[in-house]
């Protein structure tokens, strides 16, 4: 238990000792991002009756910066260890493979909610923002950034140079995100990139956090909470093997 | 005894390059043993196969009774291991990284070993600095306390002194010695052959992959070696017929002649000095270490 809490520690400390770099800057650049659709969109789109389009964007945004984050905390972190040699100290740890896998995971949701909670806080001085259903909101984001930070650990993995790492990020992540409803209701969508979307599983972690602000949802956040918790296992299951296998960590 | 490590029929190859072939080894506890042999003999294969940094294609190893795979948790508890690379985590300050290294292997409130640990090492000045800001002298210091920090009962140093100045390699040794007194088992591997010979008392060598010698290191400069010898450069430079079954070499002016004990030397200089044959230099020549390592990389070649 001591290990497992060490491990922890240590990842939190990891991020929290550069926060300008790993919680403030992407705080900043969602707000840009709200800022620019805001000014660009408001006058013509409204999403949900009664709800402007900023208040809908908001947590699209919010949840975007979770994910985002709790990917790149597990996964700069394996992978600068790697890199660097030092996760030498880990593999040589009594830690178990599970704990290590809890470890970065939680640390991953820590980093995740940290930068999400800010960007909420900081657009509550601007916008009237409900929250309906804050239960399924906290669910829904932890265990987005859950499996984020489980990808993340596979990806750190894997990859053996930053720039696979990025490759990972860019043709994968960013293109889930963007993909999955942050900006809009899929119901905007043609038919056709509607049923893709549905093969997006970022696009429930969304719904589904959005429905615990508005109570109101693209489909029903039970089946969104069952596909995301499948993912969640599925996810951790092929991360917890490859720790246990040394994939690329015990040569 | 319960063996401090054991490795039985280990064999690993990376791609077409056998680098273990069917090693079998028993290290017993309370050991000071040195694993020998050129670059790429697969010294640092053995250690990390044992230290569970990488796998085996065929083989078992245990540390201190404890499987390394099937059992890692108890097995790695039981180890600490000094990396040959200097690697570090540069967010952290050398108290830092010790107070989480102790919690890694399960140990809270661990300052007092660690204090004893800085002291020893010569790190007290340094203790709050990060490990980005030290000297590489300084960070193979720092990689001696983390494997220290859940004082292990064997201890494996990869070539811990490589790189390093004299200070620390005498303030190092010291503090292994101590370790090794206080019932450690300890393996290092090494380049400077007179360290292994005066710190271990049993002596692997590898070669490609293989174990060529194995044994105290009392025995190996016994067998291996042909003991006692005197060189000599002597005028005129022709050595009398009596003397002749002695010599074992000649080199650059000098006759190097095997004698059994000190008296011997007596008895060469009358045969010198019947002859009336000066003694330009003479040196009393010990056997050590590398004359065996020399020996045993040499004869291998031949045979390869």
């Amino acid at each position: 238990m001591t290990g497992f809490v060490t491990l922890l520690y240590k990842e939190l400390l990891r991020f929290w000792k550069v926060g300008f770099q790993t919680i403030m800057a992407p705080m900043v650049s969602t707000l840009l991002y709200l800022l620019i659709f805001f000014h660009v969109l408001e006058a013509h789109v409204e999403v949900y009756p009664q709800v402007p389009y900023p208040v809908f964007l908001i947590p699209g945004l919010v949840m975007m910066a979770v994910i985002q984050n709790a990917f790149a905390n597990s996964s700069s972190s394996i992978i600068q260890s790697k890199i660097s040699g030092n996760i030498v100290f880990i593999l040589l740890s009594p830690i178990s493979y599970q704990a290590i896998f809890l470890a970065y995971i939680l640390a991953s949701i820590a980093r995740g909610l940290l930068v999400g909670l800010g960007v909420y806080v900081v657009t509550l001085l601007f916008f009237d923002i409900p929250l309906e259903l804050p239960g399924w909101a906290l669910l829904f984001v932890i265990l987005g950034s859950a499996i984020l930070g489980a990808l993340g650990l596979i990806a750190g993995i894997w990859a053996d140079k930053f720039d696979e790492l990025a490759a990972f990020q860019n043709f994968i992540i960013l293109p889930l995100t963007f993909l999955s409803g942050v900006f809009y209701t899929i119901h905007s969508l043609p038919v056709g990139w509607q049923y893709l979307s549905h093969l997006n599983p970022f696009f429930y972690m969304i719904d589904g956090f959005r429905y615990g602000f508005f109570g109101v949802s693209d489909i029903s956040p039970y089946i969104s909470l069952a596909i995301v918790a499948i993912c969640l296992v599925m996810i951790s299951m092929l991360a917890i093997h490859l720790l246990k296998k040394g994939y690329k960590l015990r040569h | 005894m319960l063996p401090a490590i054991e490795v039985k029929h280990v064999s690993k190859r990376y791609g077409a390059v056998r680098a273990l072939d069917d090693i079998d080894l028993e290290i017993h506890s309370g050991e000071f043993f040195a694993l020998l042999g050129p670059n790429g003999a697969g010294k640092t294969t053995l250690i990390s196969i044992i230290a569970g940094l990488s796998l085996v294609d065929s083989g078992d190893v245990t540390v201190m009774g404890h499987h390394v795979i099937r059992n890692y948790q108890q097995a790695r508890l039981n180890l600490g291991v000094v990396p040959q690379e200097l690697v570090f985590d540069p967010f952290f300050t050398v108290r830092e990284i010790l107070r989480i290294q102790s919690g890694y292997y399960g140990i809270t409130g661990n300052n007092r070993w660690i204090d004893e640990i800085i002291e020893r090492l010569d790190l007290a000045d340094k203790a709050d600095t990060n490990l980005r800001a030290l000297s590489g002298g300084m960070k193979r210091r720092v990689l001696v306390a983390q494997a220290l920090v859940h004082k292990p009962p064997v201890i494996i140093l990869d070539e811990p002194t490589a790189g390093v100045d004299v200070e620390l390699r005498q303030t190092l040794w010291d503090f292994i010695k101590q370790l090794n007194q206080d019932g450690h088992t300890i393996v290092l591997t090494t380049h400077y052959l007179e360290e292994a010979e005066t710190l271990c008392n049993r002596v692997a060598m590898l070669k490609q992959g293989k174990i060529i010698a194995l044994d105290s290191t009392k025995n190996l400069i016994g067998t291996m070696t042909s003991g006692q010898t005197v060189k000599l450069k002597i005028l005129p430079d022709k050595l009398p017929p009596v003397l002749r079954p002695l010599l074992i070499a000649q080199a650059y002016g000098l006759h190097e002649l095997r004698i059994e004990n000190y008296a011997h030397i007596e008895v060469i200089l009358s045969a010198l000095r019947a002859a009336d044959i000066q003694i330009v230099e003479m040196h009393l020549q010990q056997p050590d270490l590398e004359d065996v390592f020399l020996k045993l990389m040499r004869k291998n070649k031949e045979s390869a």
